[in-house]
Order: C-alpha cells, then structure tokens, then sequence
C-alpha cells in the first residue's frame, strides 16, 4: 500500500476566463522507503501539489489517499492529526520559529500533539543528534548557520513516527556542501521507511531520488526510469 | 585528457614501473578512466624520447623497466598544470544543434525532443548520486570526479530548462516567434560564435 497516492488529481483557480489549472489530472504515488522527486520550472505546480498531497489544500476535483485512507472520508480534526502525526515539511526558508531554540522547535509539532513537554524534548534532542546537532540544540535559529537550520528543519520533519516527508525545495538557499548534506539527511530517512516527495527545479537534487517524475504546466508528462547500479558507470567502456 | 601530463605527475612522487602507473592511475581517476597497458608504454616511450622521464636501463624493455621524472619533465608538468585547458570557443555541441535543427523541422515538437535529452540527462545523473552515495565518501578522487561530473550533466539541463523557457516566450510572441526566427535565419547564422571543430562533438 502507498504512504501517498493521487488519483487524478486537478486543482484550478478562478473561474470561467480568469480560470487558472494549477495540476491538470495528476496522478502520483509513493511507496515507503521511497524519495520521488517531482521536477519542474516556476509555475509548473509544484507547490500546488505539495500543498495537495500535505492536506494543507483540497483538489478540485481527483482523489488523494494517505496510507490507503483517502482525506474526504476524514474529519477536519482528523486531518489535522494527521499533519501533526504523520506528516513532516521541509521548506526552503526552514521556518522555524525564531523564539525558540532548535530543540524547543524539533520538539513543537509533538506537543502540539498532546505529549508531554518532557516527552517531546528528549524526542527532539534525539532526532537533532542523529542529525549531528545535539550540541546545538540550545541555539536559536539565528545563531544556526543556513545548513543547521534546515537539518533542524529535517529533524522536526521526521521526529516521532512521521512516515510521510515533504519537502519544497529543501537546499535551494544553501551552498553545493550543505544542500547535499540535506539530501543526505533526507535519504536516510528513506532508508528508515519514511516516503518523502521532494519538489524542485533543481536537478542536482532531483537525482537523488528513486524516480523523477517531470511536471509541466500542471501535468505530468514524464518520469525517469528506475536507474540500474552504480556498477554500470564504473564498468570499463561505459558511461563515457 | 592527457595521459602524458598524469603520468609525469605520478612520477613526480618517485620512480615506478609501468604496470605501476597504470594502476596508480585509475585509482587516482576514481576508476572512471579506464587506460590500457600498452597506452601506458607508447606514452612513456615518447616522454622518454622528448627527454621528460628517464629509464634505469635503456637497452631494456617491458615490466622490469623503472622509470623516473627528469627536471624537464618537472618544468613540464608545472607548466601544464598552470595552463587552463581551451575553453574560449564553444565545442560544437551535438545536442546545441539538435535543439537548433528541431526548432526548424515540421510536425516536431522541439518540447518533445528537450524532454527526452532531459530524462536521459537526470537518469544519468541519478546514477552518478549513486556512487557518490555507494562509495564516495571513502574515495576522495572519485567523489571528486563524481562532483565534476554531476556538475557538467546539471549545466547541460538547466541549459534545456532554459531553452525550454525561451522557446515558449518565443512562441508567445509574434515579434520573436519560430517564423521570425526562420525569417532571420542567414542573419543569425552569421552571428554564431566561431564552432572549434578541434574540440568535436561534446560528450
């Protein structure tokens, strides 16, 4: 069963001239383990789609279903929980809150969940050191150079049980070390279980997902094919 | 590449014997440049005749043969490695041109054809993330060569990225449009920037 699945899912704006399709029949899904990155030009939809497969936003029409369970056949609470629970973001600008420290952030979206202060704290201190950042985990936001801000952002993405990660151009503020440090973070995720969907212009970045799938003006119009192991490249006379 | 220059920049660590160089070589290149043996004794055979390495023993031949790097060959190598390679025309590039040569082809959606060199393009950068990911991190020049290599494939896509974009403003536009371009086509031609047919077909 996919962690995330579309089905036929459009979004427009507007209406009747003024009308804009922002995802024209898209259909997408992500299996756990797996990072799908979805590549496209300005515009294209992209964030249309996060914002659609998060729950942050409804399709206009098509179905989304989160671990098989499609998100019409659940209450607004429900969904919230479900965001809070099961969902992570990871976003360019990191948003994180500026008054708290970065473990007090890692912690936040488990309290909101209702565990207790204490519980959530050690759950935070935890994921920044699996990220290499315990010994930052007192620091505010704006003592964090660009790159510790969002491996911050990625442990409060994946702390508790988050099975479902989704990032909008998650290195595009950060130099080629850092943004491949995130992607790194993000893999590994993977590997533990999580189902991410990454979306960028950035190909760089896009590559290291399992699959590309390529969006132009709200639809989908390719994909890349799984890719065989590194051996081929490495293998004398190929790859050249 | 040139094999003459790394070969002198292994020697300058110390004498070494042929097959010594070759393995040496391709565990500097991370493995991606695969070099045969008897390309190993040619090349040597010539910096010797320029007098840039010498031998142990002239009279012999083959494995048992050491060789090492003369002060020529130190002024050679220092000099190459402070030369920057050609880069000042463009290399006539074949998907530049197929690019060029869709846009005027009928019943072709030069969309299309940027798309499939994109694909294959971000497919083959999937694979080199994964060796970067497998095995780069231990191996410092094959991380290295992975980097240079996910760097030139990015250039190549965010080249059709932008050709994409343009093309499409292009098409919106009447003044800028294909017919227009087709109208201004021996004018433009003219305007291309001198093609170094020395450097061929980019990889």
């Amino acid at each position: 069963m996919s962690v995330l699945e579309m089905r036929h899912v459009s979004r427009s704006y507007g209406q009747g001239a003024a009308e804009v399709h922002a995802l024209i029949d898209v259909n997408l899904s992500v299996e756990a383990g797996q990072m799908v990155a979805v590549m496209g030009p300005s515009g294209s939809g992209k964030s249309t789609l996060l914002t659609i497969a998060g729950s942050l936003e409804e399709p206009t029409s098509g179905e989304v279903l989160i671990n098989g369970i499609p998100l019409t056949e659940m209450s607004r609470n429900a969904k919230a929980q479900l965001r809070r629970r099961y969902i992570g973001y990871v976003f360019q600008d990191f948003n994180l809150l500026p008054g708290l420290t970065a473990a007090e952030n890692v912690a936040l979206p488990l309290e909101l969940d209702g565990t207790s202060a204490r519980k959530a704290r050690l759950a935070g201190l935890k994921a920044l050191d699996e990220l290499g950042l315990g010994e930052r985990a007192g620091n505010f936001p704006d003592q964090l150079s660009g790159g510790e801000r969002q491996r911050v952002a990625i442990a409060r993405a994946v702390v508790g049980d988050r099975r479902l990660l989704l990032a909008d151009e998650p290195s595009g503020a950060l130099d080629s070390t850092n943004g491949e440090a995130v992607m790194r973070l993000i893999h590994a995720a993977c590997k533990r279980g999580v189902a991410a969907v990454v979306v960028t212009h950035d190909a760089q970045l896009a590559s290291w997902a399992d699959r590309v799938v390529f969006l132009r003006d709200g639809r989908v119009t390719d994909q890349t094919m799984p890719a065989p192991g590194p051996e081929s490249l490495l293998t004398p006379g190929s790859g050249q | 590449m040139s094999v003459r220059h790394a070969l002198l920049a292994l020697l300058s660590e110390g004498p070494k014997y042929g097959l010594q160089l070759r393995e040496e070589f391709e565990a500097r290149t991370g493995e991606v440049w695969p070099l045969n043996v008897g390309q190993v004794y040619t090349t040597l055979q010539r910096l010797e005749r320029d007098g840039l390495v010498e031998s142990d023993d002239a009279a012999q031949d083959g494995p048992q043969k050491r060789f090492r790097i003369t002060a020529e060959g130190g002024r050679e190598l220092a000099g190459w490695l402070r030369t920057p390679p050609d880069l000042s025309a463009p290399p006539r590039d074949e998907l530049v041109i197929k690019i060029l040569v869709a846009m005027r082809v009928p019943g072709t959606d030069v969309h299309e054809v940027i798309q499939v060199h994109r694909r294959y393009l971000v497919e083959l950068m999937q694979q080199w993330t994964r060796v970067k990911e497998a095995e780069a991190e231990s191996d410092l020049s094959l991380a290295l060569v992975v980097d240079a290599e996910l760097f030139r494939l990015d250039a190549v896509v965010r080249w059709l990225d932008a050709a994409d974009g343009r093309l499409k403003r292009a098409a919106a536009s009447p003044a800028t449009g294909p017919a227009a371009a087709a109208a201004a086509s021996p004018a433009t031609t003219n305007k291309q920037p001198k093609q170094n047919k020395e450097t061929g077909v980019s990889r």
